[in-house]
This record gives structure tokens, C-alpha cells and sequence, in this order.
């Protein structure tokens, strides 16, 4: 049973009078504990996708079902325990004068769950940090620390979805590697469904196991993971997206 | 012919625990070529990069035996000489656009700010200069660009408006700070072949910091790999396949690749005997 279905979306936004159509009659769905990846150029609508869901952005056209039911508008406590979602900046998506410990206390505040402590210093071993950061402020930590404690927040509610915007394109080569192999683990572990967006092929390609390729706001080609891989691409932008990337892989 | 000459450049940080050398003895050449430097987080690459600008402040200090950029001493320049060097014949484009864009101005009144107050252009001229440059960075629809605050454009377009502006005056030699850490790979593609096309024909240095070390090869000539402040290997980009330093070949392996295996990405052995040469 697919987990998440989004059904001919459109997403328009009006600004000066003039409209643009962040997202344009895209339709997919995710099954449960799937990996699915949007990938596309920037400014290509895949953002806006996940934050349509999160009711961030709004919904112009289409629908979007959760385990088979229509968002609730406001979206509603139930929905941030079903769904939660991972920002793209470590730099900007903690709080700078709230520690570690209140980032991650406040969901289990807002939803009146109990045993904070303890969920806490389970959260940061769960995530690879020492239960000595907890109350440490962002500015002391480093971009791959930050974006950790931004996954420990994501889990605290215990969600099934996790939404993930570009996780890992503001850190390091190297310390991506960590933290996808951290989220890999943690959706192995948790049996979690992962909708990732990202504008690296390589990263699509390790993490999920269907993409949809988009540009200017529509959905272009929907690839499994190993038409991805043995270069099976039908559309010409899917191609031309596949071979830039390529073209990275020195003597690969 | 060397455009950028550094011996021994030191970045030291005086803080309260004592001092942190960020960069501990950083000596390269650099002639109108494509010059690499990569490294992680930490490694002293975008201070060596900042240095070379003398835009350190205190409890910062800069020490080189040697610091020479077309005939300027830049280590004894004095700050107004570095101002005017800064922009007009240096120019650096910084690693993130929603720092380095004034939030609260539209695009093109940024873009057309340094040609009107620094080169004396009038309006109409300073506009069409603009409109050029957000095209030669291949932004669709420059006059919706020229008309919107930063916030309303996309990572990726902000990047390429600042490059756009840092190219207007048409330095001698661009630093760029992971110009295209946030744009995807065709984008990149595209703005890299701009940087490329510029080094060319206008004869440009360039020294492109990042911490991509493939995409760095594929794009410069040399490459210099830091490691806690300091040069662990330096090598030609063509030659990168064949590094020797471990630490340098972590680099390359720690990447995800398309048709790779699933199975957890390799970390990084980092050595601390590397940082001492």
C-alpha cells in the first residue's frame, strides 16, 4: 500500500502578480519502508514538493495522500508524528541560542510524550554524538554535528516518513559519507520511509531505490534504481542530468 | 610570469585558550592557470584563500615570508591598497549567497552598486552591464532577477548572481570559496565552463577552494591538497587518479558513485602524523 501518494500537484506561487508554477501536475507515490528520490536542476520544484506536504508551501492543484488519508489543513499534531522532515541547512535549521537538549526536548514537550532524559541521550547515541553535546549551543558544532542533531530532532516523534531536502549537500565529501551511512542505518533499523531530495545523481543513487527526474516544476522520467545505474534513461533531460554526473566519476 | 607568489603563510588565531593556527606554513605559485585547493572543513583552505585578500581580522593575524601578487607586495600592503586591489583586480566569490548578498537590496541594484560608485558608470550603462553579466552566468530570465530580493531566488541562482558580480569589474584573479557547492550538477557544468571560458580568454587565475576533490580535478590544472592547516600532496589534476598521500586517496574514495555498491560509503582515516611534514 503506497504510504505516500501524490496525485497531479500543483504548487503556484503568486508574487507582484506575477505567477510562478514552483510544481506542475507531478504524480508519484512511495511505498511503505521505500526510499524514493526527487532529483532535478535548481529551482526545478523538488523542494517545494516536500514542503507541500509539510504544509509549508501551498497547494494549488491535485492532492497528496498520507497512509491512504488527504492532509488535514492546518496539518495537526497527528501528521508530525506520521511525517517529519530534514532541512537541507545545518546552518539555518537550529535554533542559535537553543542547546542541543532543547532542540530536541521540543517535540516530546509539543506532543506531551514523557521520559525526555532518557529519549535524549537515546536520540544521540542513535545519531553517533556523545551524550556530552547535549547541551551545547549550534555555533559549537561543526556543519556534519549539526546536521545530525537536525536527524535526532526528525526522530524523536518516532515518525514512518522521513523527508529529506538535500541532507547532505552542505557538508563535506567526507562527512556526507558518514551521515548517509548514518541515515541508511537508521532506516534500516527504524523501517522508515525516505523521501529525498537531491540534485547529486551519485547520492540518489546510493540511498533510493526509485527517483523521479524533474525540471521546471514537472515530473520528466521515473527511473528504478538500476535503469539509473545501467544508464536506461528514455527522456533526453534524464540523460543529459545522468552523463553530467558521470562525467564526474573520474575513470569510473 | 607568476601572477600570485606565497611562501610560508601562516594564519594564526589568538584566542582565549591559547593560539589556533589555522594555516601553518602554506607556500604556492600560481601563474594564470587554474589552481585547486581542497580539503575538509577546517583544513585552513578558505583561510589561505581569505589571507591572500588580507580579509582576517583580529584576534586573526597573517604572517608570510613572502606574499606577492603581480608585483604588489600584499603581506606589507597597506588597507587602503588593499582596497584597492580588492574587487578590481582580486576578486573573491564567497562560499555561501544568502551571506554575502545584501538581503534587504534588490539583485540588480547590487550588481549595478560597484559599477556606479567604483567605476563612475551612469545608470543606463550600469544596467546593461548587469543584464550581461546575469547572462553570461546563464540565468533564464535576467530582468526578473535584476527586479527580485535574494531571498526570492533559488540557491543555485544565487550563487550565480554572485559570481555574476564578482566578474563585473573583471579581476585579474578570482578566489573562489566552493563557488558551486550548492548547485547540481548541470549547473555546475554550466558555470564552471563560464569560470573556464573567462580564465581563458581574459587570461584570469584562479584558485578554486572546495572540499570536492573530483570535481576540483576535473576542472583546474593543479590541485593542492590541505590537511589541518597545512599541504599534504600538491599534483597535477591529471595526475589525481595516481595520488600517493593516504589521505588524499580517502578523499577520492569516500564518495558515492552511480552503480556503486549499497553497502556503507568508506570513512576517512585521518592521521594526525599527516599534519606533520
Amino acid at each position: 500500500m503506497p504510504l505516500i501518494e501524490i496525485d497531479n500537484l500543483s504548487v503556484t506561487f503568486t508574487a507582484n502578480g506575477r505567477k510562478v508554477r514552483a510544481v506542475e501536475n507531478v504524480s508519484f507515490s512511495v511505498n511503505e519502508k521505500d526510499s524514493f528520490g526527487l532529483v532535478g536542476e535548481s529551482g526545478s520544484g523538488k523542494s517545494t514538493i516536500l514542503r507541500a506536504i509539510c504544509g509549508l508551501a501551498p497547494i494549488t492543484g491535485g492532492t497528496i495522500r498520507i497512509a491512504g488519508a488527504p492532509l488535514a489543513t492546518p496539518r495537526g499534531r497527528p501528521f508530525s508524528r506520521l511525517a517529519q522532515m530534514v532541512f537541507q541547512d545545518p546552518y539555518a535549521s537550529l535554533h542559535p541560542r537553543h542547546t542541543v537538549d532543547r532542540v530536541l526536548s521540543e517535540p516530546l514537550a509539543i506532543h506531551g510524550l514523557p521520559g525526555t532524559d532518557a529519549r535524549i541521550e537515546q536520540a544521540l547515541t542513535d545519531v553517533g554524538l556523545p551524550t556530552s553535546f547535549r547541551f551545547r549551543y549550534p555555533h559549537q558544532l561543526s556543519g556534519g554535528q549539526r546536521q545530525r542533531v537536525a536527524i535526532a530532532r526528525a526522530l524523536m516523534l518516532e515518525p514512518k516518513i522521513l523527508l529529506l531536502d538535500e541532507p547532505t549537500s552542505a557538508l563535506d565529501a567526507s562527512v556526507q559519507a558518514e551521515t548517509l551511512n548514518l541515515l541508511s542505518r537508521l532506516r534500516a533499523t527504524r523501517g522508515l520511509t525516505f523521501l529525498m531530495v537531491s540534485h547529486d545523481l551519485a547520492v540518489i543513487d546510493h540511498m533510493c531505490d526509485r527517483v523521479l527526474v524533474m525540471q521546471h516544476g514537472r515530473g520528466v522520467e521515473e527511473l528504478s534504481r538500476d535503469a539509473l545505474a545501467s544508464a536506461m534513461m528514455k527522456t533526453e533531460y534524464a540523460r543529459a542530468l545522468f552523463t553530467a554526473s558521470a562525467d564526474r566519476m573520474l575513470g569510473a | 610570469m607568476t601572477l600570485l607568489s606565497v611562501q610560508n603563510l601562516r594564519v594564526t588565531f589568538d584566542t582565549e585558550t591559547g593560539p589556533v593556527e589555522a594555516v601553518r606554513g602554506v607556500s604556492f605559485t600560481l601563474n594564470r592557470e587554474r589552481l585547486g585547493i581542497v580539503g575538509e572543513s577546517g583544513s585552513g583552505k578558505t583561510m589561505t584563500g581569505r589571507a591572500v585578500l588580507r580579509l582576517i581580522r583580529p584576534p586573526g593575524r597573517i604572517e608570510a615570508d613572502h606574499m606577492v601578487f603581480d608585483g604588489h607586495d600584499l603581506a606589507g600592503a597597506s588597507e587602503s591598497q588593499m582596497r584597492a586591489l580588492r574587487g578590481r583586480r582580486i576578486a573573491m566569490v564567497m562560499q555561501d549567497p544568502k551571506f554575502s548578498l545584501n538581503p534587504v537590496m534588490r539583485v540588480g541594484a547590487q550588481l549595478m552598486e560597484g559599477l556606479r560608485q567604483r567605476d563612475h558608470a551612469s545608470k543606463a550603462e550600469a544596467r546593461a552591464k548587469a543584464l550581461a553579466a546575469l547572462e553570461a552566468v546563464q540565468i533564464r530570465d535576467p530582468r526578473r532577477v535584476m527586479d527580485a530580493y535574494p531571498h526570492e531566488l533559488s540557491g543555485g541562482m544565487g550563487q550565480r548572481v554572485m559570481i555574476a558580480m564578482m566578474l563585473i569589474p573583471g579581476p585579474d584573479l578570482l578566489i573562489a570559496d566552493e563557488p558551486t557547492s550548492a548547485l547540481d550538477v548541470t549547473v555546475q557544468a554550466e558555470v564552471l565552463s563560464i569560470l573556464d571560458a573567462l580564465v581563458r580568454d581574459r587570461g584570469m587565475g584562479l584558485i578554486f577552494i572546495s572540499h570536492d576533490l573530483r570535481l576540483v580535478a576535473r576542472f583546474c590544472d593543479r590541485v593542492l591538497v590541505m590537511f589541518k592547516g597545512r599541504i599534504v600532496e600538491e599534483l597535477a589534476a591529471a595526475d589525481l587518479m595516481h595520488a600517493k598521500h593516504p589521505y588524499t586517496q580517502g578523499l577520492l574514495n569516500c564518495l558515492p558513485r552511480i552503480g556503486g555498491s549499497r553497502e556503507p560509503l568508506p570513512s576517512l582515516d585521518r592521521n594526525a602524523d599527516w599534519a606533520r611534514t
